[in-house]
């Protein structure tokens, strides 16, 4: 299992390396020169020359390079170069808030779609697991930038149950901050639930087909008893890795309400950078946004060792 | 007692991970089931209909592809002609779908819409389908050096989140319409690869093509002949999952303002406008219309997936 781990960490080291220098030539190397928006009109040879030798972009790349990522061991991301605010602040104001859209959006979609799927397993095609089943099928057609409008129109401007756009800090007022956060959580959790329902209840019924569980079954076991002591576990592999891949998609969706309800998270600061072309913040931000995804991935997995051993062997 | 059969193709198409995140989903092995399962001779004699569902599915996006397609020659407005005489108009014999807050003509601006996410999507999924395809079936046959490396590299590709890349490649290279399909498409590559690969290391070694070996066909006809027929479905069914996805990215990117600029209409961008400056309580429609083509298109291209992947009997699993 050290030496799983082991290989793991390293594959984890090598691709944080190779983002980084994918990241780092990102602005390095397409068209779009960061020297260029700050000069603006003020674009002269001389100018020039002095910009690139304060910005160190007269040097060779690779020492560009080295520059960078020793800034970033010290935290330093750079600044704006539109309000001049360290990148680091931006991104540690930023984060709590895509963690407590993340974080709250799959405790729902986890309390939906486990039990759901433990129900209607038991019983495959009858009416309440074709009702299940059709209606996640159609959550899956149903992304964040599509079911947030609607719940926004109804809840927000409809029925005044929740604020349309902005939030309440965590730390001024839990109480209203959860209440405001409910909605744009709730327009991320769609297409988890559909996911992890469909993918729990299609293995939990091929689970319910193994001998072991007809084993239980003679013995006059109940069926609660081996639903949770038997089927559950080992049914519930590929649910905590769909729950791996589905990161990606959670962040995508955290962009696009961050966006829609005017919450300045993460998502809501790149895409401002990106319209006004503030190089250091995308940088940054994307740098930091894909290490937190390939580090949540060798979470999994190594949460994924524990849960099923077997992995560990070749 | 249900039927064992049955059960099985539930089973199997519950396993509908990559609908949702196709850019992004970590299909490593596909199973063939064919091959790695005995099946009574019911199942090969007797095909499960498709169903009517299959056909309405079709029809709409043949439909959308077909309006998308002479969009030029029905009798539409310009969709970014500003008729400030129809401002927020209600859905009406002139204005099949109403119109927006600039006065121009919502279903002209849904049908014209439509072509960036099917040109996005159908065409970067090609590009990812013409090169992550024969890199997959070439890799998986030969197998050596060439397959470890591409094999790495693309897990390399796939840890990075896409929607994150994308954002930032279009930051910097600019979003038009050639450029969204570009990045997207290369986007898709290493996802076609994968999936490919796996389907063409499962026939690498079967009978049929180690009779073909014997006999003494060369490799590229090996390849040509004997695998990628059987390569093709699986590479279609899943092709046309990723389609649902990249329209989802690229109209998550359209929703944010990234994507094509405007004023060329895009339903990402029509439900963006649709919901900024107070839209949603003056006018909802809007919003509605793109949403609901949206919705609709997603749902008939994974019901037409999720019917092929039955039909073809093919499974994927994770890690």
């Amino acid at each position: 299992m050290a030496r799983y781990l082991l290989r793991r960490f390293l594959q984890l080291v090598v691709v944080t390396f190779i983002i980084s220098v994918l990241i780092f030539l990102l602005v390095h190397l397409l068209p779009g020169n960061p020297a260029d928006v700050i000069l603006g009109s003020s674009d002269t040879p001389h100018n020039r020359a002095i910009l690139d030798a304060q910005l160190g972009l007269n040097k060779p790349l690779i020492q560009q390079y080295g520059t960078w990522l020793t800034a970033l061991f010290h935290g330093n991301f750079g600044q704006s170069y539109l309000n001049h605010e360290s990148v680091t602040h931006i991104i540690a104001t930023g984060y709590p808030i895509d963690l407590e859209l993340i974080v709250i959006s799959q405790v729902i979609a986890f309390a939906v779609a486990i039990p759901l799927a433990l129900v209607t397993s038991r019983r495959p095609n009858r009416a309440v697991d074709n009702v299940a089943t059709t209606a996640t099928f159609g959550m899956l057609a149903l992304p964040p930038f599509v079911i947030a409008p609607i719940m926004v129109a109804v809840f927000a401007v409809g029925l005044h149950w929740f604020p349309a756009t902005g939030y309440v800090p965590l730390t001024q007022n839990p109480g209203t901050n959860l209440h405001d956060m409910i909605l744009p959580s709730l327009a991320i959790t769609a297409g988890s639930i559909a996911v992890y329902y469909r993918l729990f209840r299609s293995d939990l019924i091929s689970t319910l087909q193994e001998d072991f569980v007809t084993m239980a079954r003679s013995k006059g076991l109940s069926p609660r008893w081996i639903m949770w002591r038997h089927a559950f576990r080992p049914s519930s592999f590929s649910l905590l890795a769909a729950a791996g891949v589905n990161i990606g998609a959670l962040i995508a969706g955290t962009f696009i309400v961050e966006y829609l309800f005017a919450i300045n998270g993460l998502g809501f600061e790149l895409v401002t950078a990106v319209q006004q072309r503030d190089y250091l913040v995308v940088q940054g931000i994307t740098l930091v946004v894909a290490v937190a995804y390939v580090v949540l991935q060798f979470i999994i997995d190594f949460i994924f060792t524990i849960v099923d051993p077997r992995v560990t062997r070749e | 007692m249900p039927d064992d059969r049955e059960l099985q193709s539930t089973a199997a198409s519950g396993r509908l991970l990559s609908d949702q995140v196709p850019g992004l989903a970590a299909v490593d092995e596909l199973v063939v089931s064919r091959q790695s399962e005995t099946l009574d001779s019911d199942d090969i004699l007797v095909r499960r209909p498709l169903g009517f569902l299959f056909w309405l599915a079709l029809g709409w996006v043949g439909l959308i592809v077909l309006l998308a397609v002479i969009a030029n020659l029905l009798p539409l407005p310009n969709p970014n002609f500003q008729n400030y005489n129809a401002i927020n108009v209600a859905p009406s014999i002139h204005h099949l779908l109403g119109t927006d807050d600039l006065g121009r003509d919502l279903l002209s601006r849904v049908i014209y819409g439509s072509r960036v996410s099917l040109i996005v999507g159908f065409i970067s999924v090609a590009i990812g389908l013409v090169v992550g395809g024969s890199l997959g079936l070439v890799s998986g046959y030969k197998g050596g050096g060439l397959d470890n490396a591409l094999n790495a590299g693309s897990f390399v590709l796939l840890a990075f989140p896409a929607i994150v890349a994308v954002i930032a490649i279009v930051a910097f290279w600019g979003s038009s319409l050639l450029k969204i399909t570009i990045i997207l498409g290369v986007a898709t590559i290493p996802l076609l690869y994968r999936v490919v690969r796996a389907s063409s290391l499962s026939f690498a070694n079967r009978d049929f093509v180690i009779a073909a070996r014997t006999l003494g066909a060369t490799s590229t006809r090996i390849v040509f002949r004997e695998i990628l027929p059987n390569v093709v479905p699986v590479a279609v069914t899943f092709g046309l999952i990723t389609v649902a996805g990249v329209i989802v990215i690229e109209g998550s990117l359209a929703f944010l303002g990234l994507s094509v600029p405007p004023p060329t209409a895009s339903w990402g961008n029509i439900i963006a406008e649709g919901t900024a400056n107070g839209n949603l309580s003056t006018n909802p429609y809007i919003m509605l219309w793109p949403v609901l083509s949206m919705f609709l298109l997603l749902l008939s291209i994974n019901l037409i997936g999720d019917r092929l992947r039955q039909r073809f009997d093919i499974r994927e699993g994770l890690l």
